[in-house]
């Protein structure tokens, strides 16, 4: 047993895997002792980018500390016109003939670039399809929305640039004002931002691991046991008691599974699927294939010598199966086992996509998140990419991890594979 | 790699001879009724083909008798065996165990049944259950032999005595899983466990066919002595003409699961009637008369 | 004196583990073969004398690796040539292999004179298709081979019938040194009989030159080899006429060895078996 314990952390494959897994599963189990929020709290409206958010409110009572930063008017004037919206005015300016040279996209030249942009850009003249580069819609809108920027936001930040650091618009800030992060009462970092309904992803998507694994296991373990107590009865006593077992497995087989498990899912209901329900129903649609593999594996065992002589030593049939036939496939099973977890995780994660997942209003499962990403948009309108990329991304290293446990002990266990 | 001292070391002349018991030719028939059979029949349905593999066969096993049964492949004496062993049911036809007829209709029969005989298998390896350690299997034994309650000492002297009466020593084994052990060691191994279960009949199958040349010897010297000390019934089931010949007490050969010929050694080898026995004998190569291949027909 | 088909000179090979140790599983092996001599190698499971008849080809593949000395085919030194080489013209036409296995390893979809065209093929003879049927349905007649056994596929043969054509199609380019590996072990007697008979047949008829006959059951070996070997641990034990070696063994593991022979034959009841000390 040791022995084998040791061939098997000696596997690369397996040990890969394991490590990955037991990343995943430690994440889930510390992270809540960090972050105490309920994952499905609102924080805000919407999809929020990854960041940390500040209350602006909040600056206000934290404490106010004079900071000479070189380049702070750089920063806001790139933090207000990028060097992309620069690039267009110039485009613009080259594009109606005027005269740009000495003109570029630097932050020393922006006075002059910003000048020339008042000095020729008119509104009635941009309107009109007048200019090679801006002959669409979308180009002209795209430029008067800017010229916007340039008037209203702009001067907040060119105000002080223009003298020597006083601000055209009177406000009670000076520039060189700023508040320590940690001071201020209300921020909270969202690594992974909100998705549509303002909830944070991380947290969310931590919770819904350890839900999906949840279901995983349950799955896995129902759809296991009861695959080998099939496999067993059928592959050890045989003959009628074969007969109908095998018969059983067949009309599973042949129903499609998965369709089985819309069908019973849609009956009962969203708001009876509770997430142990759902493991559940998992399971019992998937123990087929464990049970006929198990199965044959008994048939070829129960006629070895040893269990011949386990029988002439009068031994009783339960302590056969259990001390000279299950020992043989224990290896196989728990192989079958990790399978059977990574199949439950991705068949709870396809029926939440397509809406028939546990109650929604409960817990998040990886599927759920998907669900939603799916609904709300994430893919296509809002660009949302940290709605869903991680889910996906959580989903696969799951499923890689445990595939990859299952064929580094298929190599341990399995003499023809070994080289 | 090993030197050539090493080597010679090991090829030193250490032998014994095989024993037997004092007569060679000794009459069987006076002895009590072990297990005899009539009309033994099994059929085997696959689908819709039907096989018979053993065909309406008769046979008396003495006490204390050593059978061989002699057949090539697919004669049926692997499905006959497991008949014997209890293992199958015969579709008709009947055993007797000790002159009544065996009764193994039930679990708690078929248990009585089993106590008093056991079985010695061809394939080593996969006799043992691997997750099983050596005193453990000899440990087993005793306790179904009433050995429960005895004092730990006393069951360590029993499994010491059946390990030197096939030439082990218990004291090395013990920690150990069978499968560490050679072949012929694990074959030995196997013959004390006979000897501390001291059934009534032992059947044994193929038992040195995937031993060695040189420890084969040493195996049959073993059963043969067991035999002598106990008294048990010994059914050797082999492919090997000459083996059977050797040390067997009676013969029997089996043909498409029928017993073509059966009787003392001596008259079935070296006199046959039945043509099939002719034609076995014939064909076997032999070192002192002349294996005629003049009259090998292609077919 | 008759000219030598096949002269191995201090052959080592060594297998390497999966642990990386080497084993010397043919350990300086000098043996020689004469036309239309026959030679038995004898020894227990495990002795080397497989990993000999793989040797002796000169077609070495991991995990068997050559070490050292040399093997001449009919004059000709085979050792260290490039496997490729060795496949298209040693294999087949100096020195030909039958596996222990040999009957189970025809492919199940092919007709048996396919694989005799494949031979054709692989070696680049200069043959159609017209000539190597002529020249298979020739070489079955004379072997007592059913001629139709040619369109048949492998698996509607019998086991034995099946041996005799895998041997009849590997030696098709009458190769000077036959290597048999168990050919008959797993035969009934009957077929295994027709099986030597065809393969005295073919040495006498001049379709294989000389042979190598590899077996555990020695009874077989003293009535089918001219010359009898005793191989143990990688190493040659004794060599000499299959007579001398049967009934009168000068080294005491042969000595063992042979008096371990059990014959169905008058008065070979009455011998008392070597029992060698266990170990």
């Amino acid at each position: 047993m040791k022995h084998t314990l040791k061939n098997v952390f000696h596997s690369p494959r397996f040990l890969v895997g394991f490590i990955i897994f037991m990343t995943i599963l430690l994440t889930v189990l510390i992270y809540p002792y960090f972050v105490q929020r309920d994952p499905l709290q609102g924080l805000g409206k919407g999809f929020l980018s990854p960041g940390t958010y500040v209350s602006v409110y909040d600056t206000n009572n934290a404490g106010t500390y004079r900071v000479e930063l070189p380049e702070a008017n750089d920063n806001r004037l790139e933090a207000s016109v990028p060097v992309k919206d620069r690039q267009t005015m110039l485009d613009y300016l080259t594009a109606m003939g005027a005269d740009v040279s000495g003109l570029d996209t630097s932050n020393e030249n922006f006075h002059a670039l910003l000048e020339a942009w008042n000095a020729n850009y008119d509104e009635a003249d941009a309107k009109k399809n007048k200019y090679d580069g801006f002959a669409t819609q979308a180009k002209r809108n795209e430029l008067r929305r800017l010229n916007n920027r340039l008037t209203s936001d702009v001067t907040a930040a060119m105000s002080v640039t223009k003298g020597e650091g006083e601000a055209a618009t009177v406000a009670s800030v000076a520039t060189s004002d700023y508040v320590k992060v940690s001071e201020v009462a209300n921020s909270i970092s969202l690594p992974l931002g909100t998705d549509n309904f303002g909830r944070d992803t991380l947290t969310e998507l931590v919770k819904a691991t350890g839900i999906s694994l949840l279901v995983g296991l349950i799955a896995g373990s129902i759809a296991t046991l009861l695959g080998l107590l099939v496999g067993l009865l059928a592959g050890y006593v045989g003959g009628i008691v074969d007969d109908i077992l095998m018969f059983i497995a067949n009309i599973f087989t042949v129903i499609p599974g998965f369709v089985l498990l819309i069908l019973i899912y849609s009956a009962l209901g969203a708001e009876s699927r509770g997430i142990t329900t759902c493991a559940v129903i998992i399971g019992i649609t998937s123990w087929v294939w464990t049970a006929r593999s198990v199965r044959s594996q008994v048939i070829s065992l129960r006629n070895r010598d040893h269990v011949n002589l386990s029988k002439l030593s009068g031994h009783s049939l339960f302590r056969i199966v259990t001390t000279d036939i299950l020992p043989y496939i224990m290896s196989y099973v728990v192989m079958a086992f990790i399978l059977q977890v990574s199949s439950g995780i991705l068949a709870e994660a396809q029926l939440s996509m397509l809406g028939l997942g546990p109650n929604p209003n409960e817990l998040p499962t990886l599927g759920l998140m998907m669900n939603w990403a799916k609904l709300f948009g994430a893919y296509t309108s809002s660009n949302a990419w940290w709605a869903y990329f991680p889910v996906i991304l959580v989903i696969a290293l799951i499923s890689f991890s445990l595939n990859l446990m299952n064929t580094g002990l298929d190599q341990v266990f399995n003499p023809t594979l070994r080289d | 790699m090993k030197t050539n001292e090493e080597k010679n070391v090991q090829l030193e002349d250490k032998r014994e001879s095989v024993t037997f018991g004092s007569d060679r030719n000794k009459d069987f028939s006076k002895e009590p009724m072990c297990l005899s059979g009539r009309g033994v029949t099994r059929v085997f349905h696959t689908g819709k083909t039907t096989t018979v593999a053993v065909d309406h066969v008769d046979f008396d096993f003495h006490k204390g008798e050593l059978i061989s049964i002699v057949g090539e492949s697919g004669s049926g004496k692997t499905t006959l065996s497991k008949m014997l062993l209890g293992l199958l049911e015969p579709t008709e036809g009947e055993i007797f165990f000790k002159d009544k007829p065996r009764d193994i209709s039930s679990g708690a029969k078929k248990k009585e049944y089993w106590q008093g005989i056991q079985a010695i298998f061809q394939d080593p390896f996969s006799s043992y259950n691997v997750f099983h350690k050596i005193d453990s299997v000899l440990l087993d034994c005793i306790n179904m032999r009433g050995g429960k309650n005895l004092p730990k000492e006393k069951k360590y002297e029993m499994m010491a005595e059946a390990c030197s009466f096939v030439n082990l020593k218990f004291a090395e084994l013990t920690n150990k899983y069978p499968f560490e052990l050679s072949g012929g060691q694990m074959q030995r191994l196997m013959i004390a466990r006979i000897f501390l279960l001291k059934p009534d009949i032992l059947l044994a199958d193929e038992p040195t066919s995937m031993i060695d040349a040189c420890s084969r010897a040493t195996i049959l010297d073993m059963l043969l002595n067991l035999r002598n000390e106990t008294g048990m019934t010994v059914i050797f089931i082999t492919h090997d003409i000459g083996l059977a010949y050797y040390i067997s007490d009676s013969v029997y050969i089996m043909e498409h699961g029928k017993f073509v010929e059966s009787g003392k050694p001596d008259e079935v080898m070296l006199h046959p009637k039945a043509a099939y026995t002719k034609r076995l004998i014939s064909d076997v190569p032999k070192i002192h008369e002349p294996w005629d291949l003049s009259t090998v027909e292609f077919h | 004196m008759a000219k030598k088909m096949l002269e191995v000179n201090q052959l080592t090979t060594k297998y390497i583990t999966r642990q990386g140790e080497d084993v010397y599983s043919v350990d300086h092996v000098s043996l020689d073969i004469e036309e239309g001599k026959s030679l038995g190698i004898a020894g227990e499971s495990g002795c080397g004398k497989s990993t000999l008849a793989l040797s002796l080809m000169g077609y070495y593949f991991a995990p068997l690796h050559y070490t050292s000395g040399t093997i001449k085919v009919d004059g000709k030194d085979i050792t260290g040539l490039d496997p490729d080489v060795v496949r298209k013209t040693v294999l087949g036409t100096d020195v030909a292999y039958i596996p222990q296995a040999a009957m189970n390893a025809l492919n199940p979809t092919r007709k048996v004179g396919k694989f005799i065209e494949d031979v054709i093929f692989a070696h680049e003879l200069p043959m159609d298709k017209k000539q190597i049927r002529e020249m298979a349905e020739q070489r079955f007649a004379k072997l007592g081979l059913p001629v139709d056994a040619l369109d048949k596929h492998s698996v509607e043969l019998s086991g034995g019938m099946r041996q005799r054509v895998v041997i009849a199609v590997s030696t098709i380019l009458n190769p000077k040194v036959l290597i048999a590996d168990e050919p008959s072990s797993a035969l009934d007697v009957t077929s295994q009989k027709m099986v030597i008979k065809m393969m005295k047949d073919m040495m006498a008829e001049g379709m294989v030159k000389s042979m190598i006959f590899i077996t555990h059951e020695l009874p077989l070996l003293y009535n089918v080899t001219d010359d009898i070997m005793v191989m143990y641990a990688g190493q040659i034990v004794e060599r000499g006429s299959a007579k001398e070696m049967v009934f009168d063994p000068i080294h005491p593991y042969s000595r063992g060895l042979m008096r371990s022979i059990l014959v169905p034959e008058e008065g070979t009841r009455d011998v008392k078996l070597p029992a060698r000390r266990p170990t």
